[in-house]
């Protein structure tokens, strides 16, 4: 075989076990999803087979769904502007430091070497009835009576930012360190003050970061069941818990299957928009 | 008026001292050169002017205003970075307009003055393109466009031409002085590079380890260096052990070990006052090689042997052995170069050497 042949067929021999993996546990499932959700489920409880546009219907027409849906994306959205507003400052502050970067990235990372549940469950201890927030408030004399602070939408926003806020400000240091600091300097000497050349210069520069980072919390943050389920109150449902809801409780698969394929075209939808303007490279950049 | 005053500067960074009470002053319109090793202080004085670091005693003036106080962009100064650092999502047009948008420059006249500048530059074709799009060297002059169109006080130039190759170096070095020439403003440029600092300044501030060793015009410094280190740095010398004799008249008498006694003129000893050893500093270029049977013409001469040869075209640089000195002669090759191994007088004239005092 010539050399050209090999290096040809080299990147397809190093991807093949990956693209097996991902054959076999992503688009095979994803085909056996989009097969159910044209399914019956019948009155007995067993699915029949077929092409059957029931669920399609009652998952696009019912307003339930669709309010869901739209509250998801408003949490979300939230959640995504609170990150970015948390985390820039923060990624700033690291991409600036002189020297103890590492250190500051390792303690950025640390979160994730303890599970996301554990995490999002941790915010019981400190906010629930008997939490320490309460037992604080409570021995220094300023509230008289326990305060149920857990359970609301404010509660599943701050969930998800704890979660997700790492995600933001990996994505924006990434961006910043790419960006010269002397072009800051260079804004200065032409009569711009600091806080003008940030806005000029860093700021507009940072903008493929910010924005790969807010993608992946706005995906990451609308596909979440498990913050809504332990921190949100009974009203607090995100759509991720309808799916949870129909296939676990209900054992209703073919309508469990037509939501979830909904939520995966609403954010598809999304992230085709992005790399439309922006391009997968800044995102794989953050992720890498 | 000096456009610009330094008056014992001095920049620590914690235990270490970058400048150690430094004073300047820079005459209005003139072109001074930082020249130094890397690690000189020659940056960091740069960046003191800019207002980029503070210094931690003395005092800057520009113009006759105190500007210790004065933050970097309230101080109207012009300033070409070593990487360019040209604002990469804006325009050419709109990177050299930054500086009169601060300005309250007029959009009408914004406009006219960036024309200009790219005319000045040579490049009045390329405002809307992105600087990515340009080479280095054309990114390098919209970086002097963008610095000089404010119309500056003083034009501070970082190593400007270290990221170019080295054919373009010597262009953008000509364009470089050519616009500086033009609109006479006075530039403080920073380089480690011997050959632009002679090429382009009217004045050379040769610093080390955080010292001025020697301030003065290009020939001045070149020819007459007043330490070792000067001696050392611009272009290549010999260095011979010697002994004063003492001043008679305008001449000076040096005993050295492979020369003998050597009259210097008095004016290419401006240091040395009384006797005892002294260094005589002979240029590569002033070390002239012949063979033994020519007149030497009043020439001090010794022989020597050609010991490695480095073949450079119209000139080679020869090592040559005159008892236990090793020595540089650097010569215009007449026909064809000496070989190794060849027997050669060595030649010097009394006027063509520099003394100085052991070191201080």
């Amino acid at each position: 075989m010539s050399v050209e042949a090999r290096e040809a067929r080299q990147p397809w021999v190093l991807l093949s076990p990956a693209l097996t993996a991902v054959l076999l546990l992503l688009f095979v499932p994803l085909a056996f999803i989009v097969v159910y959700s044209f399914w019956l489920r019948t009155a007995t409880g067993a699915d029949q087979a077929g092409f059957y546009l029931d669920n399609w219907n009652e998952a696009l027409t019912d307003p339930f769904y669709r309010d869901i849906l739209l509250n998801t994306l408003k949490i979300a959205g939230i959640t995504t502007v609170v990150c970015a507003l948390m985390g820039y400052p923060a990624a700033y502050f690291i991409a600036r430091s002189k020297g103890n970067k590492v250190i500051l990235l390792l303690l950025l990372m640390l979160p994730f070497w303890i599970s996301y549940i554990i995490r999002t469950m941790s915010w019981i201890n400190i906010l629930g009835v008997s939490g320490a927030f309460n037992t604080a408030l409570l021995s220094l004399g300023i509230i008289s009576e326990p305060v149920q602070m857990l359970y609301n939408e404010t509660t599943v926003i701050l969930g998800l930012v704890h979660f997700l806020l790492p995600f933001m400000v990996l994505n924006v240091y990434v961006s910043l360190e790419g960006i010269d600091e002397t072009l800051e300097d260079a804004a200065c000497s032409l009569g711009a003050t600091r806080w003008k050349s940030f806005l000029e210069i860093t700021l507009p520069l940072s903008l493929p970061g910010l924005a790969a980072g807010g993608l992946l919390c706005f995906v990451l943050g609308a596909g979440t069941y498990i913050t809504p389920l332990v921190l949100g109150g009974p009203t607090d449902a995100m759509f991720a818990n309808l799916v949870f809801e129909a296939i676990i409780t209900q054992l209703d698969w073919p309508l469990g299957s037509a939501l979830s394929l909904m939520l995966l075209a609403v954010l598809g939808a999304l992230v085709l928009i992005y790399n439309h303007y922006l391009g997968m490279a800044q995102l794989m950049k953050g992720l890498g | 008026m000096s456009a610009v005053t330094l008056k014992d500067i001095v920049k620590r960074f914690g235990d270490f001292t970058a400048v150690h009470r430094m004073s300047m002053e820079i005459p209005e319109g003139s072109f001074v050169t930082l020249l130094g090793p890397s690690g000189c202080g020659k940056t960091t004085t740069l960046r003191m002017i800019a207002g980029l670091l503070d210094p931690s005693e003395g005092e800057i003036s520009i113009k006759g205003r105190r500007v210790n106080d004065v933050p970097i962009h309230k101080r109207n100064l012009g300033i070409v970075f070593q990487n360019y650092a040209l604002f990469p999502h804006k325009t050419v047009a709109e990177n050299i307009a930054f500086g009169l948008k601060y300005r309250d420059v007029p959009k009408e006249e914004a406009k006219k003055r960036v024309a200009q500048a790219l005319e000045l530059v040579q490049l009045p074709d390329v405002g809307d393109r992105y600087p990515k799009q340009l080479s280095g060297g054309q990114q390098q002059r919209i970086a002097l466009a963008r610095a000089i169109v404010i119309e500056p006080d003083v034009l501070l130039l970082d190593e400007p031409l270290s990221a170019l190759d080295a054919n373009l170096r010597e262009d953008m070095r000509v364009e470089l002085k050519r616009i500086q020439h033009r609109i006479g403003i006075t530039t403080v440029f920073v380089t480690h590079d011997q050959s632009e600092a002679l090429a382009m300044s009217d004045r050379i501030v040769v610093m080390s380890q955080g010292r001025v060793e020697q301030a003065g015009a290009p020939e001045e410094v070149y020819n007459t260096p007043e330490t070792e280190f000067v001696a050392q740095f611009l272009g290549s010398s010999n260095i011979l052990e010697g002994t004063s004799n003492g001043a008679s008249g305008d001449e000076v008498a040096i005993e050295t070990a492979g020369f003998g006694l050597i009259a210097v003129p008095k004016s290419r000893a401006p240091k040395l006052n009384g006797s005892g050893p002294v260094k005589l500093v002979i240029r590569a270029e002033k070390l002239h090689l012949a063979k033994p049977e020519t007149d030497p013409d009043g020439q001090i001469a010794v022989d020597g042997v050609v010991e490695t040869v480095d073949y450079q075209g119209q000139a080679a640089r020869y090592f040559v052995r005159v008892g236990d000195l090793q020595l540089q002669a650097i010569n215009m090759i007449d026909d064809h170069p000496f070989n190794e191994g060849d027997t050669v007088s060595v030649r010097i004239r009394p006027r063509d050497c520099a003394a100085l005092p052991e070191a201080r």
